[in-house]
């Protein structure tokens, strides 16, 4: 089976049609990082705390959010829901003034005690066993401490609390992501007389901290100025790979279409007012290095045909390279689209972004090959000619395998 | 040509062994679980997949630099009075500069004794000028300086280290983070009681006994018109726990003199007991022999006075010397519990932080949230994996076969990788499993389509797979080294979590090259060379 019997599609005649494309989405892009979402950050650069909290039941923003106000913590921004609608999660975001350098851990403090007291039954049940955050250490102390099987301080009894708490918590993190919906679900898992005292001693807060990320301005700073520098050496990098591997002139192609790439999906990100974390960096430079991939395939494919025939006309020569080459570059790309997908779909929130910056680049990868870099170097030797210099394109260097 | 093929199967087997037992390891049995657990025990999971706490943390080193140049201000205080220079006064004049003392009044005629007795103990560590009106001006020396303020960075991690070890957190890392700025990189892996785990390494556990100058007063403004709007620089206001001097104290303000009696590494040893009187939790610590003494002749000397005992600079226990105390004491009251009791004794044994630890930054991952983003992970996997094996069957037929088995050892090679080297999986890391599938069959995709190039140009099968492997070779190194490079670059900028990615990214297309140009290659003659000559492959 074959998908491209032969193509001769005239490439180089649509390039209006491409510049007009990628102009509209760069300028889209562009206008929107300028003027409409601004280019948003992840807490990694722009500091602050994000707290990722799930409930049992459906969570209620309002109250969450009048619970966080009542503890001081006044610009809370809420997201809800956050991933899918019937994981009951939300992401609570707060600023960097919450986060004071000397204090730094006090905005996720303040939260977990404020849900704890404001939003769920915390003030009725000070001083009990919240068995939907207890940790591991903690139980199984609680445990040896009341002795609900009555079995004494002898080892054999701390071998047992140990197990049995273990099998709590993995029934609780590995298999109910965190939450326990009632004491009485415990009953396989536990033995009868713990569960009659956690029936008796324990209540459920319905809520779990599922992740806590705190960024102080400083580190943040940093964390920037790291992702800007990875970024300049990569493009940098690649330029000077590609200038060592054909001529100048293609690095500099290769090198603007990334660069066209780039921007494109950093608009995306504003676009769809997606926050760019750290992991979005690395997506953007594996792209980076991807779509250099592509337009390698074209170039490797025009500097074997410069080389076959030199009487050619430039643009003739460069549609046929692309059209022979147009088989493999859909299919890799489409294969490696594929996978990205179903890292998109089902990867989960943490990869949200990641996924979506591949998602994006693979697309306009492909694209900028064909109608960036190729189109590029005609254009160059097209303005070398006007000037009356030599009317072919280098061929570059012989290959070095 | 048969044996030739027949030794590279070999050679492919042996790999596909070798990557299999780097991956389980000896397993122990067939069991389903008892794989699960070998193929734990060899791949290390990362916080993101296994849950736990990551902190960076900045020491303040000015402090310990503050801590001896107290020290020394005092010794020297102590030296010119020794002999017999009266009224010359040491400071530290900017609170900012703690590296920087100053000595004032010094009386005209004493210029030269002064000038040797400082540079005879103190021009190794200071460098000592002359400054207008009678007055001298010690700066600690440069590399003294930086020695200092690395001792105190390793003692830091040395505390940290003994103190995250009482915790019993299995394969805690604690190092130095970006040379020059003096801050800790902290990872425990399984916490999930992240209010005691920052306790107890924030903790500084400085315990420090003070003579108390004035007070109590009931907050920080009236100390402050007390002593007269203006503190000596000898003097420091400390606020006190609420049950310090007495049963229902809340919180008054001393002032104590700042150079203590004795502290932090005079202790030797803290123990957990009871209140002989009244049963009640407290700590008793024990001095070392010279702060013994010193103990000793001090108080021998201050019958009547008060003393502080002071934790972290809050005032723990105000108390009526009544005698000589040489070497013992306790720390009890405020309503102390007896597991803070024992945090605090081993907080004590485990010595001192040299100086405050600030939290720079903290990622906390539950253990729910790890396991959730194991089984997402795997399942987009697999996903892909399935959806682009089902492609190439289709689009390519027997050769598409090839293509898969290649596939699939590139996995196996891949992971194999990851369990001898002992990197860290990551969350990002199996999104770079994922990016390497796509990106591994593009190489199969480049081979095939030449293949199908040369074919249609009518050569013969068995030279079309030549023609076709040696074309595809300089596009497949080209794009392996474009991506390589950026996954290096991502290597050295990125945080944990992405250097993972950029690792089982460059395992995979390293493992890929093998698979899809020898694997492959070896596939295709094996099959050539049971067909007759000119007899089509399924492509």
């Amino acid at each position: 089976m074959e998908l491209f019997h032969d193509p001769k599609i005239d490439w180089l005649g649509k390039k209006w049609y491409f510049l007009g494309f990628s102009l509209i989405f760069s300028v889209a892009g562009l206008l929107s990082i300028f003027f409409w979402h601004g280019l948003p950050l992840d807490v990694d650069f722009r500091g602050g705390t994000v707290v990722r909290v799930k409930f049992a039941q459906k969570p209620d923003a309002d109250r969450i959010r009048s619970a966080i106000d009542k503890a001081g913590l006044k610009d809370a921004r809420i997201q809800q829901p956050y991933g899918p609608a019937d994981n009951n999660e939300v992401l609570i975001t707060l600023s960097r003034s919450a986060t004071t350098e000397s204090a730094i851990d006090q905005g996720r403090a303040t939260v977990v005690s404020t849900l704890t007291q404001n939003y769920t039954a915390g003030a009725q049940n000070q001083g009990k066993l919240d068995l939907d955050t207890v940790s591991r250490s903690a139980l199984t102390s609680w445990l040896e401490q009341n002795d609900p099987e009555h079995l004494g301080n002898t080892t054999d009894a701390e071998t047992r609390y140990q197990s049995q708490a273990n099998d709590v918590l993995h029934y609780r993190d590995d298999e109910h992501s965190g939450i326990i919906e009632s004491v009485g679900d415990l009953s396989g898992v536990v033995d009868p007389a713990v569960l009659t005292a956690f029936q008796q001693n324990s209540w459920l807060s319905g809520f779990s901290v599922r992740s806590v990320e705190i960024v102080g301005a400083q580190v943040g700073k940093v964390l920037q100025h790291q992702a800007e520098l990875a970024t300049l050496y990569s493009l940098a990098g690649m330029l000077v790979y590609l200038w060592f591997r054909f001529e100048l002139i293609y690095g500099v192609a290769a090198v603007v279409a990334c660069f066209h790439d780039t921007i494109i999906t950093i608009g995306a990100f504003s676009l769809s007012n997606q926050e760019i974390s750290l992991t979005v960096i690395a997506a953007i430079l594996t792209l980076i290095g991807y779509s250099m991939n592509d337009t390698i395939v074209v170039f490797d494919r025009i500097r074997e045909n410069l080389r076959l025939s030199r009487r050619e006309p430039l643009a003739v020569l460069v549609n046929r390279s692309i059209n022979q080459t147009l088989s493999r570059t859909v299919l890799t790309s489409g294969l490696t689209f594929l996978t990205v997908l179903s890292l998109f779909l089902f990867g989960g929130e943490v990869l949200r972004g990641f996924s979506f910056a591949l998602v994006v680049g693979i697309l306009i990868g492909t694209y900028s090959s064909i109608a960036v870099a190729a189109p590029m170097l005609v254009a160059y030797q097209d303005w070398r000619s006007s000037k009356g210099r030599a009317a072919t394109l280098p061929a570059a260097k012989k290959a070095r395998v | 040509m048969k044996t030739n093929i027949k030794t590279r199967l070999i050679v492919i087997a042996a790999v596909l062994v070798v990557c299999v037992i780097g991956i389980i390891g000896i397993p122990q049995g067939v069991s389903g679980s008892a794989l699960k657990q070998s193929l734990l025990n060899r791949i290390h999971l990362g916080l993101d997949l296994k849950g736990g706490m990551h902190l960076i943390l900045q020491v303040k080193v000015e402090e310990a630099i503050g801590a001896q140049t107290d020290t020394d201000v005092a010794a020297m205080q102590s030296d010119l009075q020794k002999n017999g220079i009266v009224g010359a006064v040491v400071t530290k004049p900017d609170p900012n500069r703690t590296d920087f003392i100053q000595i004032s009044g010094v009386p005209a005629n004493h210029t030269n004794d002064v000038r040797s007795i400082l540079e005879s103990s103190y021009s190794a560590r200071f460098d000592i000028a002359p400054g207008v009106g009678n007055t001298w001006t010690l700066t600690m020396k440069p590399t003294v300086e930086s020695e200092a303020k690395q001792r105190a960075l390793d003692q830091a991690i040395e505390v940290i280290t003994s103190r995250t070890n009482t915790l019993g957190v299995s394969e805690p890392i604690i190092e130095p983070y970006q040379l020059g700025s003096y801050q800790i990189l902290v990872e425990l892996p399984g916490v999930d009681d992240l209010g005691r785990v920052k306790d107890v390494i924030q903790s500084t556990a400085r315990l420090e006994a003070h003579e108390v100058i004035g007070g109590p007063w009931p907050d920080k403004q009236t100390a402050m018109q007390s002593v007269g709007g203006y503190l000596p620089p000898d003097a420091e206001l400390l606020q006190s726990v609420p049950g310090a001097s007495s049963s229902g104290s809340t919180g008054e303000w001393y002032e104590l003199r700042k150079i203590p009696i004795w502290g932090g590494t005079d202790i030797r040893d803290a123990q957990p007991g009871h209140n002989p009187n009244t049963n009640e939790p407290e700590v008793d610590f024990y001095l070392t022999n010279a702060a013994g003494d010193k103990f000793a002749a001090w108080t021998g000397a201050n019958v009547g006075k008060d003393m502080a005992i002071v934790l972290d600079n809050r005032v723990q226990e105000v108390a009526v010397i009544k005698g000589q105390i040489r070497d013992q004491g306790n720390i009890s009251g405020g309503g102390i519990t007896e597991q803070r009791v024992k945090d605090l004794s081993m907080l004590l044994r485990t010595g001192a932080l040299p100086a405050s630890i600030e939290i720079m930054q903290e990622t906390t991952v539950g253990p729910s949230l790890g396991a959730d983003s194991i089984h997402q992970g795997v399942v987009a996997s697999i996903v892909g994996m399935l959806t682009v094996m089902a492609f190439m069957l289709f689009y390519y037929r027997g050769a598409g076969i090839n293509a898969d088995l290649a596939l699939f050892l590139n996995l196996v090679i891949l992971l194999g990788f990851m369990g001898y080297t002992g990197a860290t999986l990551t969350l990002p890391g199996i999104a770079g499993v994922i990016l390497t599938i796509g990106m591994g069959v593009d190489s199969n995709v480049l081979i095939f389509e030449r293949i199908r190039e040369e074919l249609r140009a009518g050569k013969s099968p068995a030279a079309s797979v030549d023609q076709g492997f040696a074309h595809a070779w300089t596009t497949i190194i080209d794009t392996h080294v474009t991506t390589i490079v950026s996954a290096a670059i991502l290597f050295l900028f990125g945080t944990g979590p992405v250097k993972g990615f950029a690792v089982t990214l460059t395992f995979g297309l390293l493992a890929n090259l093998f698979t899809a140009v020898f694997v492959s290659r070896t596939i295709f003659d094996s099959n050539l060379s049971r067909k007759l000559h000119g007899e089509p492959i399924s492509i």
